[in-house]
């Protein structure tokens, strides 16, 4: 019944968002499956590149401020509508992210594309605004466990600390961004309960997050685990103002986020080159790649306003430098060394 | 089963109704279980590592490695296990010691093994040799039919119908493949009607389950729907499998797709052995490991032991003194 309601829901809401149909299956003993299949998918995916902020955070070579800012450019070349920049966290604790102002002044800004940072307190919000951030980011964990292992406090208190970030950004009228992270499973607690995400991703829209990107952190989820929990985040929060942020570790990324973009996502978070491993599991991948996801997405005739040429170039620059070899397959099977 | 209440016709909540009706739920239930699930409930497993993961191995692997694999993989639980190819020597040398391979494995009860045999001289050495099912090889490209096996679509129809036949004889099972369902390294884009025309002429021949095969990974979700579409028009679903290369990486997610329309038969090897012989240095089949995590994952059972998987994945790949191509594997071997 509930499948039978949520298809009623998304084929009204699809026609009223000129979604696009792929044709069903003729035969009738096949057409309860393949209606799946053919939901309709969003026309247009934006893509947020995460490669310079959370990929170069979680590499373990220190890479000069002048790389960054090359990366970034190339980036921007590419056609990326969303580029997270850098991080304006103390540098005690992320080193990588130390030169957050020269990074953010040396960029080249093309117009249309946005450069949100993480500022994960007022301290690193008004040094982000000083720097010349037009949009930040915050981060909550559906886990109380992660939450306190990370960043020392409840996931409630940690809201309460964004709060005067959310009075801030309002009244310098600076958009902000919210994570939650552990969405599909936490490397302390296991298994993270639906509703928890659910309750998270609520509490940071109502402070004012314009859009929540739910975050596999450790990418144990499947396209299970996945459409459960969407199910119930889609319930408190507009699917509109969703975001995946899906890890490879387990090789599940571009299932899950299919399965996403079936029930009606339209934004996913990648990082060029699949930069950053999982600091969870020593040599696992991380970050899903934006390669292979733009290539997937194309091949379903869905825009995403990037060049993938010109972001195979930057992954293969930020890759040399690095010295380590590209995380995405796209780029391996087309590079014929 | 009496009238349905006009009540549910005017959509009161869910949870009233089941209250009022408890027999209702059952019956909803029923019906959705009737109607099919969104994903099959089983899916089969056919683990190609021994043959098409090792065939595309540099390194010649010695025959008692071999055996061993197979024998380790026999404990897993997997259904099927593509054994070997009784293919010439000269073609294929890694595939030499087909008939001390066939011969030297422990064959479990309830496992499968079937071995590749491109015509008739293969079919009857295979026999010989004990081979209780095997496989046939199509190509939905010409160019790619005349390049690897140096003959037209049609003509290697011709072979094929005289293995079918005399396999039908023997009453031994057949297994059709269709390479290039997706693309082809030559001919690039592939239609839809000439996979479906291939597979509807190999199930027509005999074969009792088609495979179909994305052979350089360049397909996607998009590609994979059109395509199996197209093939469900001519072959029943239940006779269809999918054969996903993860050259590109879109493996699991065009897996999924198919899982979606009712496929329920997935080819893959262990630790996704077997590079892509069409783009240098890159992965090529899909890892079985990788497979059964998105599948247990969401629920689908497929008899199959992923930890005993991953301990067959770590031998060979320290046999071929290379790391494995799963993410499982990798993660499950490092976790902190």
């Amino acid at each position: 019944m509930a499948a039978v309601m949520r298809l009623v829901y998304r084929s009204s809401l699809s026609s009223a968002m000129g979604q696009k149909y792929v044709a069903f299956s003729s035969t009738a003993k096949v057409k309860a499956a393949s209606v799946r299949a053919g939901q309709a998918l969003p026309e247009k995916v934006k893509i947020v590149e995460v490669g310079p902020r959370d990929g170069l955070q979680n590499e373990k070579t220190m890479v000069p401020t002048e790389t960054k800012i090359n990366l970034i450019d190339m980036l921007s070349a590419s056609g990326l509508p969303v580029i997270e920049a850098t991080s304006f966290v103390s540098p005690k604790w992320v080193p990588q992210m130390a030169d957050q102002v020269e990074v953010m002044k040396g960029i080249d800004r093309k117009p249309g594309v946005s450069y949100p940072v993480l500022t994960p307190n007022l301290k690193g919000f008004q040094a982000a605004i000083k720097a010349g951030a037009s949009e930040v980011a915050i981060f909550g964990a559906a886990s109380e466990l992660f939450s306190k292992k990370n960043i020392n406090c409840s996931v409630d208190e940690s809201l309460q600390r964004f709060d005067e970030v959310m009075k801030a950004a309002k009244e310098a009228g600076v958009p902000v961004r919210g994570y939650v992270s552990c969405v599909l499973g936490c490397p302390y607690e296991g298994k993270v309960a639906p509703e928890k995400v659910a309750h998270v991703a609520k509490r940071l829209y109502s402070m004012g997050c314009y859009e929540i990107s739910l975050g596999d952190t450790i990418g144990v989820g499947t396209p299970g685990s996945m459409s459960k929990m969407l199910e119930a985040v889609s319930r408190e929060v507009p699917v509109n103002a969703l975001a995946v942020h899906c890890h490879d570790t387990y090789g599940q990324a571009l299932a899950n986020i299919l399965v996403a973009l079936q029930m009606g996502i339209s934004v996913v978070d990648s990082s060029v080159a699949g930069l950053g491993g999982c600091p969870y599991a020593q040599g696992a991948s991380g970050n899903v790649a934006t390669e292979d996801v733009v290539y997937m997405l194309h091949g379903l005739g869905i825009q995403t306003g990037v060049d993938l040429s010109k972001l195979m170039d930057a992954g293969a620059f930020i890759c040399r430098t690095l010295n380590r070899k590209t995380n995405s397959k796209v780029a391996q099977a087309t590079c014929k060394l | 089963m009496g009238n349905v209440p006009t009540t549910v016709k005017h959509c009161l909540s869910y949870e009233q109704i089941i209250q009022d009706y408890p027999w209702l739920k059952r019956w909803l239930l029923e019906e959705k279980t009737n109607t099919g699930h969104e994903f099959p409930e089983f899916v089969k497993i056919v683990e190609v590592g021994p043959r098409d993961g090792l065939q595309n191995e540099k390194e010649i692997v010695p025959t008692g490695v071999k055996i061993q694999l197979i024998d380790m993989l026999s404990g897993t639980g997997l259904p099927v296990i593509e054994a070997t190819s009784f293919v010439s020597s000269k073609w294929v040398p890694q595939m030499a010691d087909h008939t001390d391979v066939l011969r030297g494995i422990q064959r479990a009860p309830h496992v499968r093994y079937p071995v590749l045999t491109p015509n008739m001289q293969g079919f009857q050495d295979a026999v010989a040799a004990g081979a209780t099912e095997v496989a046939v090889f199509g190509s939905a490209s010409e160019t790619f039919s005349k390049k690897n096996i140096n003959c037209s679509i049609d003509e290697s129809m011709l072979r094929f119908k005289e293995v079918i036949n005399t396999a039908k004889e023997r009453q031994i099972p057949v297994r059709g493949y269709v390479s290039c369902a997706l693309g082809c390294p030559h001919e690039g884009y592939i239609e839809p009607s000439k996979v479906s025309e291939v597979a509807k002429s190999l199930y027509e021949l005999g074969c009792y389950e088609i495979s179909l095969g994305d052979t350089i990974g360049v397909g996607t979700p998009g590609s994979m729907f059109k395509m199996l579409q197209s093939v469900m028009k001519e072959v029943p679903t239940n006779a269809l499998a999918v054969h996903c290369h993860d050259t590109y990486g879109q493996a699991l997610p065009n897996i999924l797709t198919a899982l979606q329309m009712g496929v329920c038969v997935v080819d893959s090897a262990v630790a996704g052995l077997g590079g892509c012989p069409y783009a240098q240095g890159s992965s090529g089949n899909v890892s079985t490991e990788d497979v059964l995590y998105m599948l247990h994952g969401m629920g689908i059972e497929t008899g199959v032991n992923l930890a005993k998987v991953i301990e067959a994945g770590d031998f060979i790949c320290n046999a071929l003194r290379r790391e494995t191509n799963s993410k499982v594997a990798k993660a499950r071997g490092r976790t902190l």
